[in-house]
């Protein structure tokens, strides 16, 4: 094995062993666990950097399983889709790496926090460089764990906890689908290698549809896609660079990465296409109308990322992979910013959520206003900023497929102008509502610095120079000039009306001017799922249980054993320990055979 | 009269029955030992008389056995009988129901 093989292996290896360390003998430690953490997210940036200059190639894939046809190797791909999600991932992740050290203080629990995060950094390059289907859902699962663990790190609260369970759950049938999917596509082709050229296997087939379907479960699951997307909003009990680092920039985004990835198949099937649009269509939509009236910062946050992984998901259901990589990539600057804003703001105000409660913070915390401030910006699609040039590249794209779509992502794009001001103006204009707010001051410079850097990116990341999009791949055929003029200007103007309408509605409000129970209450999703999932299962958790206590235990276990007593107290009349009965019996036993010989002979 | 095997095994039989009911219906060990001792007799006379009747002398050599084995068991089983009869001062079949339920 040459040296770069054997770099390429650390990319992985690296968070692997601070995990490893820092569970094993670093857990009294705290403050050299985050150096061990963060220095492993370092290497890993590295090295993702070496890659995307070509400089590390990928290693001598290793066969891990080899039993009859199946044939599961472990090996790295470095093209334009990982090359560029490697450096978003390692990126994003060392800003938010660098952010915890400040966030989570003095918390007792910061060693198994930095293990954790050191985990899922594994976990997640993982997906990003998997050669095939297994080592892809190895590493899916093992984000999902790491998620379900910081989801609970704060777990004596009973809310962490539950939504760690959720997340969990949501995830787990979602993965079902997925895990299905690999088997189904296993059994077309014999192979699980990500290889465009096994299409042929498949190419009209009447199953593909279902194939494709299955395999975007798993994104249904992963990237909080209507009607699996209730753990989102319930995962923000985490401690916010989590939310920042998994639930916004990358684990979320994994699914849309894995869409890509497995494009080869999804574009067989015109049918899968479409119902993979409208999923990210409607989910963008609903989220978006959720979000306008959420009081809660980060659960506003996490609905804007439901909605914005709607458009990634919407533009991979109009084969426009390279406008949803590029959408990934702005996006996870910018809300990753957004988040680690948020937790600046949570962090000097004590842990409220309430943006009711905050308010004028933008003489307090400048500098978390100005990175703020760029990524709302960013996100409703200001021109210059990155997320106006990403989303206008998916709204080009989906326009040119389907119209209806079209006009639903840009009412989404108003939307989320709109909210995203009414969040802004809230938390930082106007007086202080509360307190807390009255007294906040500036967060430490650890969480300042990944601010700003993410900042930076979130501003310049749509630039053609940055070379995001070029570096992916050519976007699409030169669409007209006037046709690109016209979705430019009209994204624009939903934009300006929703930061006007924004601003002009919540400008120095003291609550809700007006309250819509729909969305206020998130679609009745959680209580549509109480009255149907959970009734169900309830009634088939009671019949089991019924099957359990009353066939099994009372008839087979307890049934048995009741038998063998009475058999017991029945023959033990018998034991007098008089040797004469004894004698009597046996010999009684004896002449009965005797004559029983005697007449049957 | 002739005298014939059937008369021979109605002999032992009788021997037999006596031994058994002598088992079941005294109370004495040593008694019950001794009608043991009758009914391995009757199966003696019996296994002779067979063999004295096919002209075959693996019956007589079987008794020979028969009789080892009982000399043995009666010196076990006697030491036994002395040895319960210092603990429990009595030889009587019904004081010795240790086994029971």
């Amino acid at each position: 094995m040459n040296t770069s093989s054997l770099l390429a292996w650390v990319l992985l290896l690296a968070p692997l062993l601070s995990a490893f360390m820092i569970w094993a003998f670093l857990k009294p430690f705290p403050f050299l666990s985050q150096i061990v953490s963060v220095g492993a997210c370092a290497i890993s940036f590295l090295i993702a950097i070496g890659v995307a200059l070509g400089s590390i190639h990928e290693p001598v894939t290793i066969n891990w399983i080899d039993i009859g046809g199946l044939t599961v190797q472990l090996g790295m791909v470095f093209d334009s889709l990982s090359k560029v999600m490697l450096l978003v991932v390692t990126g994003v992740g060392l800003m938010i790496h660098i952010y915890s050290m400040g966030y989570m203080g003095e918390d007792p629990g910061r060693s198994r926090f930095f293990a954790e995060l050191s985990l899922f950094m594994l976990s997640m390059l993982g997906i990003v460089v998997a050669t095939n289907f297994i080592m892809m859902y190895l590493f899916w699962e093992l984000v999902g764990v790491s998620s379900y663990l910081l989801i609970g790190f704060w777990f004596e609260k009973p809310s962490a906890a539950n939504a760690a369970t959720k997340a969990f759950l949501a995830n787990r049938i979602g993965d079902f689908g997925f895990l299905l999917g690999i088997i189904m596509f296993w059994t077309f082709t014999g192979s699980l290698m990500f290889d465009p050229s096994l299409s042929s296997y498949f190419k009209g087939h009447p199953l593909v549809t279902i194939m494709a379907l299955l395999l975007f479960c798993g994104c249904v699951g992963k990237s909080a896609q209507i009607p699996l997307h209730v753990w989102l909003p319930d995962a923000m009990e985490g401690p916010t660079p989590v939310s920042a680092l998994i639930h916004a920039a990358t684990m979320v985004a994994a699914g849309v990465y894995m869409l890509c990835r497995i494009f080869f198949v999804l574009e067989q099937s015109e049918q899968a296409l479409e119902v993979i649009a409208w999923t990210g269509g409607i989910t963008a939509l609903v989220a978006a109308l959720t979000a306008t009236q959420q009081d809660d910062i980060k659960r506003i946050l996490a609905y804007s990322t439901m909605s914005q992984l709607g458009y990634m998901v919407m533009a991979v259901g109009s084969s426009a992979t390279i406008a949803a990589m590029f959408h990934l990539c702005t996006h996870a600057f910018f809300k990753a910013l957004l988040f680690l804003g948020a937790g600046s703001i949570l962090h000097v105000l004590h842990h409220e959520q309430d943006i009711w409660k905050m308010g004028g913070l933008w003489k307090k915390m400048p500098l978390t206003f100005l990175t703020f401030f760029i990524g709302t910006c960013a996100l409703a699609g200001v021109p210059g900023f990155s997320g106006f040039y990403s989303k206008d590249t998916i709204l080009e794209m989906v326009g040119e497929k389907n119209k209806m779509l079209f006009w639903l992502g840009l009412f989404t794009a108003g939307l989320t102008a709109f909210y995203m001001t009414r969040l802004f103006v809230l938390t930082f204009m106007g007086a202080p509502k509360s307190e807390v707010a009255e007294h906040a001051h500036e967060s430490p410079f650890v969480m300042g610095l990944p601010m700003v850097v993410l900042s930076f990116f979130a501003l310049v990341g749509g630039y053609s120079v940055v070379g995001i999009e070029k570096a992916l791949g050519t976007t699409h055929e030169a669409m007209s000039q006037a046709a690109k003029l016209n979705v430019m200007i009209l994204s624009v103007l939903v934009g300006l009306t929703g930061v006007g309408i924004g601003a002009f509605a919540y400008w120095n409000k003291q609550k809700e001017i007006v309250i819509f129970p729909l969305f206020k209450n998130k679609f009745y999703f959680d209580e549509l799922y109480e009255l149907t999932l959970l009734k169900l299962q309830q009634l088939l958790a009671g019949v089991f249980a019924w099957l359990d206590e009353w066939i099994i235990g009372f008839g087979i276990v307890r049934g048995s054993a009741f038998l063998v007593s009475v058999g017991g107290e029945l023959l033990r009349v018998f034991q007098t320990g008089n040797i004469r009965s004894y004698a009597f019996i046996f010999g009684a036993g004896a002449a009965a055979i005797l004559v029983f010989f005697l007449i049957s002979s | 009269m002739q005298i014939g095997l059937t008369h021979y095994l109605t002999a032992s039989g009788i021997l037999f029955a006596i031994g058994l009911a002598g088992i079941i219906l005294r109370r004495d060990m040593i008694i019950i030992y001794m009608c043991l001792e009758i009914m391995l007799n009757a199966a003696n006379l019996a296994l002779v008389a067979f063999s004295r009747y096919n002209s075959n002398l693996s019956g007589q050599v079987l008794v020979f056995f028969v009789i080892t084995v009982a000399a043995a068991e009666v010196a076990v089983g006697l030491a036994l009988i002395v040895a319960l009869f210092r603990v429990k001062h009595s030889t009587k079949a019904e004081d010795i129901t240790l086994l029971k339920f």
